[in-house]
């Protein structure tokens, strides 16, 4: 199997993947949405013209609310700013209200008490969902023993699984720079959807591997096994992944504003998913088993 | 065979069945009706976050303040007259934060002017006692003849006393001797008792109105000075409306300080769109997904889109009936499952492929497909449904929680539309002879399928 073969390169891939990827996090950082710093947001539609981006900049900026405004649709703003109380909302309002009549379509407000107490909890839950998926995956597969123990294999998920949380975070963070994308508490959740779809069709492989093993002769070399594996489940690992990406780009092209950064994160992190599932979880697996057999050699040699 | 198509067809009745009476409650007038629980986020309205500083209450004293805050806050919301508000106390923090936060949410549906709302949640009460001359009394009574309530006017005929609800130590709720009607005792503090004194003295044989918010909520009348700094406020209360007011005594009315910490507001027309989107989203993957499983997987591709209909509809129908509040995050939820949901029928479809490939008949390949392909479905299923549990739990926001609801939903009601469901309506129309026309329609994907005939009887 030519997965398993050129193993090498599919790591190398990755790897590019995953250090681009932190060298964004770090240079560039994400931006946090005010669902974790903690700020408002508001949105207005004027009923006619809009006024002009830099006017309303100008007269926002004696209200000291640190405003960034952004133009939507035809005759809206988006305006983001820091806390503010329902006095300084009042006087936003009468400001905005000076340009002519417009209507208030969404105002979010989030005081950074509550920012930082989503942000632990998301955090908290990413660890939990990766613990609970190594002590899943060891237990589905505890009769695995040999030649890989089934703790490697819940390990070579958790490799796949942070790889695949790892490249849509570094692909917003790019996207945060050039394009404003923040990430809020909707991108934890779609990279918490991710390591569970992510693991399903790592599973779907592992599964295979142990099934092969149980029928294989007995000098069948484990890389063998490996590759057989992987060619039996690759259509039905993509086609289970084309499903779901079909209908989260649906999700993303109709699906409105509110949810389209959210499968947007979907679609980036299930296509690492299923590319990790295929070309290096596995892969991993006979990497582990070759590195075993160097040290068995090596003792007998020592002997 | 025919006892498979028997309860195939039975099964497409209940869905079918289902599926009408999900579509005719939407819509109102119907003898049925139950629309759809749309959250804030596509019906428009205000979302409000309190935190409570309940730094000092005693740890047995926080639930039963805080049960009390909500009974407080949805009165005053229910005065506000929006349909359907929701209070309700959250505990926020998790391991590793000293003290769970206690929280209030507040859903306005339909309120988009905020300003009046957040005035009237969180406005402090105050409790005066004001005093009332016989003289006066007269004037007064004949005014409330006439106006049946208190006018500005008559509320003039008050005098203030300085003694308000600060200077009270305590009320206590106690019950008449003799007729056993419930009144309401109140112990002044040093301060409070010394001024009470003064006014009681003053004032035999006026009136002392209590008042709450400036609207008169007791009148007794003083019969004589009371020194000890005790007083009874008797009069026919109703037994809930005593406790109420001891607990508005004794709490200034809020019986937690609570401060807002977060709010969000949308308006009915972005709502609106986020929902028409939704919904063309829904309708449009289920065409695609449905377009890709017949073009793969033909017959039993079919099937699994009769199933995944089936799946649709019962997700509907449980969306009324537990009722699951629908948000933008929930019916992207939705979207997902509806992807994910033919995750088990595909992998039962390619084993069945892989069966026939090893040269077994269609139907023992059917049978083997479902069997071992149970093994990989039910250890991702379980994956997927470990990610909504933790989600549900650990979500932070309504938003998160709304989305695990609906995915963790998705994924249990799948497992038994994509596998029990799509088994039965799959041996209804499997074809019964092995030939190169049947093995192409339960074939699937674009390589050809070679039959070894010795094995098809």
């Amino acid at each position: 199997m030519f997965v398993v073969k050129y193993r090498k390169f599919f790591y190398a891939l990755s790897a590019i993947l995953v250090i681009g990827s932190i060298a964004s996090v770090s240079i560039w950082g994400l931006k946090p949405g005010i669902d974790f710093k903690g700020g408002s947001i508001i949105e207005v539609e004027y009923t006619n013209a809009r006024p002009d981006q830099n006017t309303l900049t100008t007269s926002l900026a004696p209200l000291a609310i640190d405003a960034s405004i952004r133009a939507t649709g035809s005759n809206g703003y988006i305006i983001r700013m820091k806390d503010i109380n329902q006095e300084q909302k009042n006087s936003l309002t009468s400001v905005l209200g000076t340009f002519g009549s417009s209507t208030e379509k969404r105002f979010d407000s989030v005081g950074p008490l509550l920012g930082s107490e989503a942000l632990r909890k998301s955090m908290v839950s990413i660890i939990f969902v990766i613990l609970a998926i190594v002590f899943f995956i060891a237990f589905a597969f505890r009769k695995v023993s040999v030649p890989v123990s089934s703790w490697q294999y819940g390990i070579v998920a958790v490799i796949a699984l942070i790889h695949d949380v790892i490249v849509p975070t570094g692909i917003f963070s790019v996207l945060g720079h050039f394009a404003g994308y923040e990430v809020d508490t909707l991108f934890v959740t779609a990279l918490l959807v991710v390591l569970g779809f992510s693991v399903h069709d790592t599973i779907v492989v592992f599964d295979r591997v142990r099934e092969n093993l149980n029928h294989a002769k007995a000098n069948k070399p484990f890389s063998e096994i490996v590759g057989e594996s992987i060619s039996q489940t690759f259509t039905r690992s993509v086609n289970t992944s084309m499903t779901t990406l079909l209908a989260l780009i649906v999700l993303y092209f109709v699906g409105g504003e509110s949810t389209q950064h959210f499968s947007l994160a979907l679609i980036i992190g299930i296509i690492a998913g299923t590319y990790s599932s295929i070309f290096l979880g596995s892969p991993l697996l006979v990497t582990i088993w070759k590195w075993q057999e160097k040290r068995i050699e090596a003792k007998k040699a020592a002997k | 065979m025919l006892k498979t198509r028997i309860i195939a067809v039975f099964l497409l009745i209940i869905a079918v069945t289902i599926g009408l009476l999900t579509y005719y409650s939407s819509f109102a007038g119907s003898s049925i009706s139950k629309p759809f629980k749309l959250g804030l986020d596509l019906n428009g309205g205000t979302h409000l976050v309190y935190k409570a500083d309940t730094s000092k209450l005693s740890i047995g004293e926080v639930s039963v303040s805080m049960l009390a805050l909500r009974d407080v806050i949805e009165k005053r919301v229910n005065a506000f007259g929006v349909g359907e508000p929701i209070v309700q106390v959250e505990q926020g923090g998790i391991l590793g934060s000293k003290e769970a936060q206690q929280k209030l949410i507040v859903e306005l549906p339909g309120v988009t002017d905020i300003d009046e709302a957040i005035k009237m949640i969180g406005r402090t009460p105050v409790l005066e006692f004001q005093t009332l001359s016989q003289a006066d009394k007269k004037i007064v009574d004949d005014k409330k003849l006439e106006q049946k309530e208190y006018s500005i006017e008559i509320l003039k005929a008050y005098k203030p006393t300085g003694i308000t609800g600060r200077m009270l130590e305590r009320a206590i709720l106690e019950f008449n001797n003799t007729t056993m009607e419930p009144t309401v005792s109140l112990n002044f503090n040093a301060e409070g008792k010394a001024l009470f004194a003064k006014v009681t003295k003053e004032n035999v044989g006026n009136i002392v109105g209590i008042f709450l918010d400036g609207n008169p909520i007791s009148e007794p009348v003083v019969r004589e000075e009371i020194k000890d700094g005790k007083a009874v406020i008797s009069g026919s209360f109703k037994l809930d409306d005593a406790k109420l007011l001891v607990r508005d005594l004794n709490y200034g009315a809020l019986p937690v300080p609570i401060e807002l910490i977060s709010t969000q507001t949308v308006g009915a027309s972005l709502g609106q769109s986020a929902l028409n989107g939704g919904i063309k989203a829904g309708v449009f993957a289920l065409i695609v997904i449905g377009l890709f499983l017949i073009i793969w997987y033909r017959l039993p591709g079919l099937v699994a889109v009769i199933s995944l209909g089936v799946y649709t509809t019962l997700m509907l129908a449980l969306f009324k009936l537990i009722p699951v509040t629908l948000t933008a995050a929930g019916i992207a939820g939705f979207i997902l499952s509806i992807g994910m949901a033919v995750d088990a029928n595909i992998l039962i479809f390619e084993r069945m492929k892989e069966e026939l490939k090893k040269g077994k008949g269609i139907s023992e390949a059917m049978h083997e497909g479902f069997a071992r392909a149970w093994n990989s479905i039910r250890d991702s299923n379980t994956s997927s449904l470990i990610t909504g549990a933790i989600l549900y739990f650990f979500g932070s926001t309504s938003v998160i929680t709304g989305f695990a609801l609906v995915f963790t939903f998705g994924v249990a009601v799948s497992m038994f539309t994509a596998i029990t469901a799509s088994r039965v309506f799959l041996y209804a129309v499997a074809p019964k002879t092995t030939n190169k026309l049947s093995t192409f329609l339960i074939s699937n994907g674009f390589t050809k399928t070679i039959i070894s005939q010795s094995l098809t009887k």
